[in-house]
């Protein structure tokens, strides 16, 4: 049991010595401003990564949520600026429209047994397209909604701010934890991970099951796009590139296998953090060239398929000996 | 010691502190859009030698072309509580709720090369921006000078529906409408690049009669005026003396091409868009001077004369 957590474990201990190097060499840094700049930054990634945890933890992957976020917020700027739609409507339909997408590339994996990465392919270049068709500008949205939903947070002691779009994450995170481990869908979801052929003898719902994490995966990336709408008071048809790329990668650094059935929402909440402190780390020290991040993210990834690695081997190798006892 | 004398002590200390304060040196976070081209790579390293040269501790955040980057970066610079805050915004929207957050934790934030999209000007200090407009009329200007007011002159517009396409247009078409002696015969565009500036120019030449009609190019920027020379060669012609070239940017490859007097002119887009920016902060902080909304950098042409030392001095910052 206690290797099961191991991944986990080396997750929070990265961002805890990550934090501790970083508030011992900059004295504003350990501050609630800092916090509450982390959490609002990394909201939209980590909401669309939620989704993203569910989709590796069946053992796919979804390569369409950065163009999902840029058509979310291309739409809502183009409903509520220039069509003048209530944008509660606005969220509401968007929402619908990325779970109906999601929904679709779902049921294309699962009945035309097609790879994920294919299907989700083409859903990156669709939306990405679908957004650039709606528009090519980059408009402003200027509802009062927009402006007042800004302002709505708590303040922290220390001027840190935690905005709505972080509690929002929070919420997200804490909903998703309670579907991994306490539904009969998060059960499914680690079923088909582990190993499909015997969750489907098993009697788990292999397509409802399949349509659903995508669903899910689709809206909580039009979720996202909605937060990163409020974020930049903007659509724009290029925000959010390469976002699918970031969420997979605090999966990973989050202790999720990418071949399915392990991992938990939790540790994707740290990977997320880590991700965040090495951008804040990088602009604090200022001279550093932010290409850094790409390369601390690179290191540490390959780090953690190593030690996921190790221990699926070690793991392995468990039986054997028993047996020999 | 008594009561009163123990606070005045404090005062006294206190008005020290401060003092040394405002001597210490300015720190100033500036978000950039990326290293994308030569120019915008010039722009950050003459930054650096501009803030050394003040004494200022210049904060450099690369956004890899990422307006959630800058953001990211802008809400770090406040945080860290910097005296002031550049930015180089990679898109005019979206810019309201992050400028809000600087302007209540009372951090001035400057605009460089590009402007914003948004309806509460005070969010922002000064932008320090180039006239594009105003380039164009100095590339016309300068044409209608050396060439008497008589001439046949093809354009190779920049990117379609850039704002710096749009701009240099306009700022060259408005000498072209007073002066009826100088006619734009063709205009078409070489996207910013030299390998499609050749491309045009190869077909305008072909089209002119083996050129012999034009008497000059119009190149939106240097690089696409450098593919326009190659062309302008290989059918035979001498450029800089068959067909006069003027450009825009002044980056160091076009001093080269004027030292060997291949090129006519050039203006400049200037990479020093933080010295300006610096000195109208300063001015802020120690005098409460207002700078005014807009600081427009100076369009200066250049001509062969100077060319070889101009390269010399830019060939390291590009």
């Amino acid at each position: 049991m206690s290797r099961r957590f191991m991944p986990l474990a080396a997750t929070l201990a990265v961002l805890i010595a990550g934090t501790l190097f970083c508030a011992l060499q900059f004295p504003n840094f350990a501050s609630t401003r800092v916090l509450g700049n982390l959490l609002t930054d990394n909201a939209f990634v980590g909401i669309a990564a939620v989704g993203m945890t569910f989709v590796i933890l069946s053992g796919g992957i979804d390569l369409s949520v950065g163009s999902v976020i840029a058509f979310t917020t291309v739409f809502l700027a183009v409903a509520i600026e220039q069509l003048g739609i209530p944008p509660f409507l606005a969220f509401a339909l968007v929402l619908a429209i990325a779970g109906l997408f999601g929904a679709a590339m779902g049921a294309l994996i699962h009945w035309f047994r097609l790879p994920p990465f294919i299907v989700t392919l083409a859903g990156m270049f669709l939306a990405r397209g679908a957004s650039f068709l709606l528009t090519t500008d980059s408009i402003p949205v200027n509802h009062p909604l927009y402006g007042e939903l800004g302002d709505v947070a708590i303040r922290m002691a220390g001027g840190g701010r935690l905005s709505l779009v972080a509690m929002v994450m929070l919420a997200v995170f804490a909903a998703g934890m309670v579907l991994a481990h306490l539904t009969r869908f998060g059960a499914n979801v680690y079923a088909i991970g582990g190993n499909r052929v015997s969750a489907e003898l098993m009697g788990v719902p292999i397509a409802r099951t399949t349509v659903g994490i995508y669903m899910l995966s689709s809206t909580l990336a039009g979720l996202a796009g909605i937060v990163f709408s409020l974020y930049t008071s903007a659509g724009y048809s290029l925000a959010a590139t390469g976002v699918e790329l970031d969420t997979i990668a605090a999966v990973v650094i989050g202790g999720t296998l990418l071949t399915g059935g392990q991992g938990y929402v939790f540790g994707t909440f740290i990977g997320i953090l880590i991700q965040g402190l090495i951008q804040t780390y990088i602009t604090f020290d200022g001279t550093l060239s932010s290409w850094w991040t790409k390369i601390a993210v690179g290191v540490l990834l390959f780090a953690f398929i190593v030690l996921q690695r190790v221990l699926i081997l070690g793991w392995s190798a468990r039986p054997a000996t028993v047996a020999r006892v | 010691m008594t009561f009163r004398s123990f606070v005045v002590a404090l005062a006294v200390t206190a008005g020290f502190a401060g003092a040394a304060q405002a001597q210490t040196k300015l720190t100033i976070g500036f978000s950039q859009i990326g290293s994308e081209s030569g120019w915008r790579a010039a722009e950050t390293k003459v930054g650096k030698i501009e803030a050394q040269k003040r004494g200022i501790d210049f904060r450099i955040s690369d956004a890899q072309q990422k307006q959630e980057n800058q953001i990211k970066a802008i809400r770090s610079f406040v945080a860290q509580g910097v005296d002031a805050i550049f930015v180089a915004p990679v898109v005019a929207t979206g810019w309201d709720s992050v400028l809000k957050e600087a302007k209540e934790a009372k951090i001035p934030v400057v605009l460089l090369d590009r402007s914003i999209d948004t309806r509460d000007d005070s969010l922002y200090l000064t932008a320090v921006t180039s006239d594009t407009v105003h380039e164009g009329r100095v590339a016309g200007e300068w044409l209608l000078k050396q060439t008497g007011g008589t001439c046949n002159v093809v354009e190779l517009q920049g990117t379609v529906g850039s704002s710096p396409a749009i701009n240099r247009k306009k700022g060259f078409d408005e000498v072209v409408a007073k002066n009826p002696g100088l006619k734009i015969i063709r205009t078409q565009s070489g996207d910013f690049t030299r390998a499609k500036g050749k491309e045009v120019m190869e077909s305008f030449i072909k089209a002119e009669g083996g050129g012999r009609n034009i008497c000059a190019v119009y190149a939106h920027n240097d690089d696409m005026a450098i593919g326009a020379i190659q062309a302008v060669k290989e059918a035979g012609l001498k450029p800089g003396k068959d067909i006069l070239v003027v450009s825009i940017d002044a980056v160091p490859d076009i001093f080269k091409a004027m030292a060997d007097g291949e090129a006519n002119a050039t203006v400049e887009l200037t990479p020093n868009m933080a010295g300006p920016a610096f000195d109208a902060l300063m001015a802020y902080k120690k005098d409460g001077k207002v700078p005014p909304k807009w600081i427009q950098t100076e369009s200066k042409l250049y001509l062969p004369d100077t060319a070889k030392a101009e390269y010399e001095r830019r060939k390291d910052l590009y």
